[in-house]
């Protein structure tokens, strides 16, 4: 076109940006590549193709990593870390901040090769990705300066595995690496198959910045190489990706005492309620939907507006979608670049192609090859393949809704729990809404935002931990407590002369602020130490425990009493103990044989610590580098279920109760499997203290039974065990079912009372609210 | 995956218009002015990724900023003025690029958009003007405050018509907005049109002394529901002038006006656009935003003085491959 027809068209040209120094790093490496362990690359073996989706271009050959090959990497992390550790926090952060400056000196070609590899425009790996991640390395240099002062009784896990998604390859890895080294932890990381480019630029990296060998481990291939990764013998397992793959790796990890963090999938609301800024809310789902094409793990994918504006904002966001650019990534004008591999693309298409609803693609060019349309999906109901799916795709799905609560209830009709956006000019619905929607951050009047010093991570089936603050940090350390390992304690025989009681008593469950016989009928007897019968303890079986999850629902409201009621509670419980203390304190006498004086004075003293931390475990605003206010609140789990110690009948079940409901949790407990005539006596402590009906449930029985109904189940949101039974493998693994939270003991000791920030930590959900300002 | 092309209408469209039908204007409908919306930091957000997203290079970049040149109203609006220092004006408004650098552009008709002028100059600047497409507008109505005596604002519109002026920038009473006094708004622009007769009228919003862009948005609907032809920013003396996200909010509302009324109506930022990247930014929102019409100078204008002197270095770096300097190039 000449410069006159151009004047009179007016259309955008190709504005290159140039690949020559991505090419040139290309060759030198030959185009193909070892692992990068031990400080070295190693020699390139059999491997695999990386191409540029865009073009079809391959870009180079890496290894596939064998077992050897991750066996080799995890011992030469293991050798490194204990002078990694030994580093005072200050030296840690130096090479942090040495890391940070490097990837901004190296910013265009990390950008570049980035897009070059996964297809992304180059817009976002220049101005959004490799920005976040010189940050990432930034705020974490500040976190290993301070954590040895402020974190004194936690110490690194040890070496950490680490398998991260093609969708924000070098983001992804800097989420993992940045707060692993801060830690003191050293690494082992798998890129993914598609994108394993920036890894290793950045692995060459990070010898510009002096990190010493073994620190940073880079084993490069497919699944099977991750899988292998699992398997080693790490401390930790950090993983992004797909839900199913997560719940794989729960499994594999089951019983192994590894940590595991999983940033997975995510069906994520998009409400806008009909006094939001229209133009401005529809620009959000640019961001939202149409970043990254899509494949985005906390993309805005389920549109959600108010039914009084749905035919202006659809016929409005339609106009919008047909002005998005799509083509060659490597242009400085373009909008949506390619999906990262023709099998990811056909996997989107026939997904569309099989929906109901109205279809409609953006009208605007579309370039040949691994590239899809911006699409919007009308007319869907709830029950819809696609409201339900995720389609790790630039396509969005969209209903309404005609009331706020209307618009809860949709959004957090998922299995998912990732991220929410929410657009109201109106901010007293804007606080409202925000603490109910179910998800680990909540945009109000933007998304997709992300910083270093904000918690981002998922409840429900979109994972556990966060990744990012001092809250990130904390899944990199653990306390410096050594336990030993737990012996089983079994509960007195059946003496061949019974002496039976004075008057029967009859323990039964407690469901919903009833005793309930249990479902089975059946109970078993409780002998002392020297042969007294006790009592009967109910044997709970998998329909009690189901009544008493479903009784813990119903007591929900719980969570939006103040936290100064639930304090009164406690204290009202303590001084209800406090008036029995001598009867418990028989009880647990003859119920162990040990005096019980100390331990109900202990329990006391828990019911008192945790309706003091009822109203101060507070939450936090994050200095986040943009004009908003990032809020961490801490949220209750939800219903949390607990398999108490058994050495302690009382102080046991007290040192879990008390803390998850002073944070506004319901609970399910299985007491003392032995010795379970403690906790059937403190239902006359709960039920005199004001405690609403379902708050608290207690269901005795075996652990070894019950552990499985409870594992499994998919209405709780959190399990934790200290029992003495071998029964933490189980859990772990029976709890992918729902990927609910798990706390075990591994068979391990567990000192009473617990670390009261580690129990107030697992009793919650720090659920990030990013509310921009400004008028 | 080349871009379809759109031949437009020829450039040579200034006013008077002759491709859209003129803004009659509508009913104060304040229901509508009332559900009004702007979210500040998400249109900061997406002002500030604008140029992130945009970007033309090389014929483009060099048609694109001789599309800027013709959108142009090359304007003086200082004390002191002189019948000298307007027809200076003038001649570079009709040969605002070097004759050589034109031709080996292919453009060598290219004029600015129009001269814009206090109303003591504009007989000068008609007469300057003379044979060329080139009107002059003139800034009314006790410009830059709005604060003479109304029949005093409305008579100066009358005699900058008689003058020669086809186009009028009025300034509006920014306490009517200030104090949402919609109905006032309404009425004082719905008269100032009347006064302007066949002249086209754009509404200066002075955006910088609205104080939120809740109010400019409010602002530009009911200048738009009263009969504005155009809406334009600033006066170029308020502390702030156009910026983008004033912007992004006054052409929203400018496709919401055309959404409900069918209406095309134009935009002018002013003040504080000096450089060719700006200019390729506003034009990429406008094209982005609005679409194609409103790349023409009868739906878009730059006001501005010194953006001319950076677009004809830029364009004789394209030439030459060299970059340029500011002597190189006549004086307005």
């Amino acid at each position: 076109m000449t410069i006159k027809e151009i004047f009179d068209a007016m259309s955008y040209g190709p504005a290159p940006e140039s690949n020559a120094e991505a090419v040139a790093w290309l060759a030198k490496h030959g185009r193909t590549f070892g692992h990068f362990i031990d400080g070295r690359f190693t020699a390139p073996a059999a491997g695999f193709a990386t191409a540029n989706p865009a073009t079809g271009a391959h870009l180079a050959t890496v290894t596939q990593g064998t077992a050897a090959d991750v066996a080799t990497a995890v011992a030469a992390a293991r050798r490194a870390q204990p002078k990694w550790a030994a580093l005072s926090g200050h030296e840690r952060a130096k090479y942090l901040y040495a890391l940070a400056r490097l990837i901004q000196k190296h910013a265009r070609l990390l950008a570049v090769l980035e897009t070059m590899d996964n297809g992304k425009p180059i817009r976002e790996s220049r101005d959004i990705d490799i920005p976040l991640v010189a940050r990432h390395f930034y705020y974490h240099a500040g976190l290993a300066q301070l954590a040895p002062a402020e974190l004194p009784d936690h110490t690194p896990l040890g070496v950490v595995g680490a398998v991260i998604p093609w969708n924000f390859p070098l983001l992804m890895l800097a989420w993992k690496v940045a707060p692993a080294l801060a830690a003191g932890n050293t690494i082992v990381l798998k890129p993914a198959e598609y994108t394993p480019l920036t890894a290793l630029l950045f692995a060459e990296i990070t010898r510009e910045a002096g990190l010493p060998k073994g620190v940073l481990n880079i084993v490069t291939g497919d699944g099977a190489t991750g899988a292998a990764l699992v398997a080693a013998p790490v401390d930790k397992i950090a993983f992004t990706g797909s839900t199913s793959v997560g719940k794989a790796i729960r499994r594999a990890t089951a019983g192994t005492g590894k940590a595991l963090t999983l940033e997975l999938g995510g069906k994520s609301p998009y409400i806008v309620f009909d006094d939001a800024d229209i133009d401005s809310a529809i620009e959000g789902l640019v961001d939202a939907i149409w970043f990254n094409q899509g494949q985005v793990c906390c993309a805005g994918s389920r549109l959600l507006v108010q039914e009084g504006i749905a035919p202006r904002f659809h016929e409005k966001l339609k106009h919008r979608m047909d002005g998005l650019r799509i083509g060659d990534p490597l242009d400085k004008c373009i909008d949506i670049g390619a999906v990262v591999d023709p099998i990811q693309l056909a996997t989107i298409t026939d997904m569309v192609n099989g929906s109901e609803g109205d279809i409609y693609r953006a009208n605007t060019p579309l370039p040949a090859g691994c590239f899809y349309p911006p699409t919007l999906i009308t007319g869907l109901s709830s029950a819809s393949r696609l409201m339900q799916e995720e389609i790790f795709g630039p396509v969005l799905v969209s209903m309404t809704f005609r009331t706020p609560s209307e618009a809860v209830d949709l959004a957090n009709n998922t299995r998912y729990g990732l991220a929410a956006t929410l657009w109201t000019e109106n901010v007293n619905l804007a606080l409202d809404i925000a603490p109910k929607l179910k998800a680990g951050v909540v945009w109000v009047n933007a998304t997709n935002l992300f910083d270093a010093a904000a918690g981002f991570g998922g409840v429900r089936e979109s994972g556990f931990g966060r990744e990012g603050g001092w809250e990130g940090l904390m899944a990199y350390l653990k306390p410096k407590a050594a336990a030993k390992p737990l012996k089983p304690v079994a509960a007195f025989p059946e003496p061949a002369a019974p002496e039976a009681p004075a008057i029967d008593r009859t323990a039964k469950l407690f469901v919903g602020g009833k005793q309930a016989r249990p479902d089975g009928g059946y109970s078993r007897a409780v002998w002392s130490p020297k042969g007294k019968l006790l009592g009967h303890a109910a044997l709970g079986n998998r329909k009690d425990i189901r009544n008493a999850v479903e009784a813990a629902h119903a007591a929900k409201g719980w969570a939006k009493t103040t936290a100064h009621a639930r304090a009164q509670i406690l204290y009202y419980m303590a001084e209800n103990l406090s008036a029995r203390a001598e009867e418990f304190a028989r009880r647990l006498k003859d119920l162990t044989g040990t005096a019980g004086e100390a331990e109900v004075s202990a329990a006391i003293d828990t019911l008192f610590t945790y309706a003091a931390w009822a109203d101060k475990y507070d939450g936090a605003v994050k200095s986040v580098p943009i004009r908003s206010v990032a809020v961490a609140m801490n949220e209750p789990c939800g219903v949390i279920a607990a398999l108490c110690p058994d050495n302690a009948p009382l102080l046991g079940l007290v040192s879990l109760m008390a803390p998850a409901i002073a944070m506004g949790n319901t609970t399910v407990l299985v007491p003392s499997d032995p010795f379970p005539l403690a906790a059937t006596d403190f239902y006359q402590v709960l039920e005199t203290s004001d405690l609403p009906a379902g708050v608290v449930n207690i269901v005795t029985g075996s652990h070894a039974e019950l552990a499985k109904p409870l594992a499994g189940h998919m209405d709780i949101d959190a399990l934790w065990s200290f029992s003495s039974a071998p029964i933490s493998k189980l859990i772990e693994e029976e709890s992918a079912t729902n990927l609910k939270r798990t706390w075990v003991n591994h068979g391990r000791t567990t000192t009473l009372p617990l670390p009261a920030k580690t129990v107030l930590a697992q009793a919650t959900e720090v659920k990030t609210v990013w509310i921009p300002y400004g008028e | 995956m080349r871009e379809s092309v759109t031949t437009l209408t020829p450039a040579k469209t200034q006013l008077p218009q002759v491709t859209h039908t003129r803004n009659p204007g509508m009913e104060l409908d304040l229901d509508w002015v009332a559900s009004v919306q702007a979210n500040t930091s998400a249109i900061e957000r997406r002002a500030a990724t604008i140029g992130g997203r945009r970007s033309v290079k090389k014929d483009y970049q060099a048609a694109w900023l001789c599309k800027a040149v013709s959108l142009i109203d090359l304007t003086t609006l200082s004390g002191d003025d002189t019948w000298g220092r307007v027809e200076r004006l003038c001649a570079k408004a009709r040969q605002p690029v070097a004759p050589w650098m034109l031709e080996k552009l292919g453009l060598p008709d290219l004029t600015v958009g129009a001269v814009c002028v206090y109303h003591d100059m504009v007989e000068t600047a008609v007469k300057a003007l003379e044979g060329t497409n080139i009107p002059v507008a003139a800034v009314s109505t006790g410009f830059p405050a709005g604060l003479s005596p109304f029949h005093l604002r409305i008579a100066e519109i009358g005699e900058s018509v008689r003058a020669g002026a086809r186009e009028i920038d009025i300034v509006i009473s920014r306490r009517h907005v200030l104090t949402q006094n919609w109905q006032a708004l309404y009425d004082e622009m719905r008269e100032m049109r009347a006064a302007c007769g066949d002249a086209h009228v754009k509404a200066i919003l002075a955006t910088g002394e609205l104080a939120t862009l809740r109010n400019v948005a409010r602002a530009s609907l009911v200048c738009m529901m009263a009969g504005a032809d155009f809406i334009k920013t600033s006066t170029g003396k308020e502390p702030v002038n156009a910026t983008l996200p004033v912007s992004l909010v006054m052409i929203r509302a400018i496709r919401d006006y055309q959404d409900r009324t069918g209406i095309k109506v134009g935009y002018k930022p002013a003040g504080g656009i000096s450089k060719a990247k700006d200019a390729l930014l506003y034009l990429s929102l406008m094209k982005d935003e609005l679409g194609h019409p409103w790349l023409q100078p009868d739906l878009f204008r730059f006001g501005a003085s010194s953006l001319l002197g950076d677009i004809e270095r830029q364009l004789e770096h394209h030439l030459t491959g060299h970059y340029s300097a500011a002597n190189r190039h006549a004086m307005g």
